[in-house]
């Protein structure tokens, strides 16, 4: 499981967590997040994110 | 080889994000940015809720100039001054050098409005609008208590909120009835404003700050309701005006903000404008995400594969965390209804056109779930 993380705004996308309140569930692999899918901070495509090592 | 270089004026969002779009096209051409600040990258959205996301000053900067510069194989200047833009010679005065550009980009953003206040302590008034004034603001506040803000639309709610939630006590003050007022039906507004409330957010609406004199360490504001208000510190969130008076010395159409068609060229076809100084075919937008859109479409034109911009429906997310919020106006002009339903946490507002079609909404509480399926029905902004 991999963290991706907002560019714009620092918002994190944890792969385990999921963003279930946008409808991502827990253990989705940021591969598998649609594309229509937008930083539910700031508002930014999926393109805006990269990955972080942790 | 010599070329001259696409330089960029600022180091903001705007500029960095064509910057960084232009570099996944052409990794060889040289590129030039010019900053007025310390020209390093950061999230300019959560200024307005650092508290709420335990960052200070520091840990708000992203990444260095240098940092950056890296990266991006960019050559930034950074605390530098453009004084002239010659679109003849192709030219910009930069701390009285010249520099020559190829293709020059206007990412200049706005300036804060100020308005006219009597009194020894108006131009003590703060205003956050980037990076440097954020770190002045959070000295200012250290060990303060009581903050008065002037303007609750979308910046002075979001401050309010972030700053309740550390402790401080807040004063919003603002002439129009409700906040939010440019965005949200009334109803909506005063789901929000009660929310607020709640959170400990005091409201001073329908009335105007005359007065901010000095009072011992702080201020006492008076108000044309005849209310007096003590506070430490003063901030100004009462709107943006497009930094235009450079391109306009230059013989460049301005408007409310420089004047930019779909391609975000200017009136002179070497200059292009995108962001917060930028009107995009009368719209001027000061959103990340219409910046993101246009720092996509603008890259590639600069590369030399004339791409014009698109705006889809852009929903704003209004980062107060007593009242989730999130709102697409209608476009300027859409003629409509709102039609507002009160549910038990939160508060659905749907703006339709006679015919029936979402033209807009504004989803608060526990609504705001719905955004992604709401904005999915909505008419593109701009083609």
């Amino acid at each position: 499981m991999k963290v991706w993380k907002c560019i714009v705004c620092g918002y994190v996308y944890d792969e385990t967590a999921g963003d279930p309140k946008e409808g991502i569930p827990a253990g989705t692999r940021w591969a598998d997040v649609p594309e229509s899918w937008a930083c539910p901070e700031c508002g930014v495509a999926k393109a805006d994110f990269e990955m972080v090592e942790i | 080889m010599n070329r001259p270089p696409v330089v960029i004026i600022g180091s903001g969002l705007a500029g960095y994000t064509v910057a960084r779009e232009f570099r996944k096209l052409d990794g060889e051409a040289p590129l030039v940015m010019l900053s007025s600040d310390h020209g390093g990258f950061y999230s300019k959205p959560m200024l307005s809720n650092a508290f709420a996301q335990k960052k200070d000053a520091d840990a708000l900067l992203g990444k260095s100039s240098v940092q950056m510069a890296e990266e991006l194989k960019l050559d930034i200047r950074a605390h530098v001054k453009v004084t002239a833009i010659d679109v003849t010679l192709k030219q910009v005065v930069v701390n009285g050098e010249t520099v020559p550009y190829s293709k020059l980009v206007l990412a200049m953003g706005a300036d804060p409005i100020r308005l006219p206040l009597q009194g020894d302590g108006a131009d003590a008034v703060l205003s956050v609008n980037d990076h440097a004034d954020y770190r002045r603001f959070r000295e200012a506040i250290e060990g303060k208590k009581n903050i008065a803000i002037l303007g609750a639309g979308l910046i002075g709610c979001e401050f309010a909120n972030d700053l309740v939630g550390a402790g401080y006590n807040v004063h919003v003050i603002d002439l129009a009835p409700q906040p939010l007022g440019r965005l949200l039906p009334p109803a909506s507004a005063a789901f929000i404003q009660r929310k607020l409330e709640a959170a400990g957010v005091v409201f001073h609406l329908g009335t105007t700050t005359q007065q901010v004199e000095r009072a011992g360490e702080g201020f006492s504001m008076m108000l044309a309701n005849g209310e007096t208000i003590a506070a430490d510190v003063v901030l100004s969130a009462v709107g943006l005006r497009p930094r235009n008076t450079l391109a306009e010395a230059a013989g460049i159409k301005v408007n409310r903000g420089i004047v930019v068609n779909v391609s975000l060229q200017t009136s002179d076809e070497n200059v292009y404008a995108l962001g917060d100084c930028a009107e995009v075919e009368g719209r001027v937008l000061p959103f990340v995400m219409p910046i993101m859109q246009a720092a996509r479409a603008l890259a590639p034109t600069l590369a030399g594969n004339a791409t014009q911009v698109r705006y889809p429906a852009m929903p704003v997310v209004v980062k107060t965390p007593a009242c989730p919020a999130v709102v697409s106006p209608p476009d300027m002009g859409a003629q409509g209804e709102w039609q507002v339903e009160e549910l038990e946490d939160g508060i659905r507002a749907l703006f339709h056109s006679a015919e029936g079609k979402l033209l807009g909404f504004a989803l608060l509480g526990t609504v705001t779930a719905e955004k992604n399926a709401l904005a999915a029905q909505l008419p593109p902004v701009m083609e």
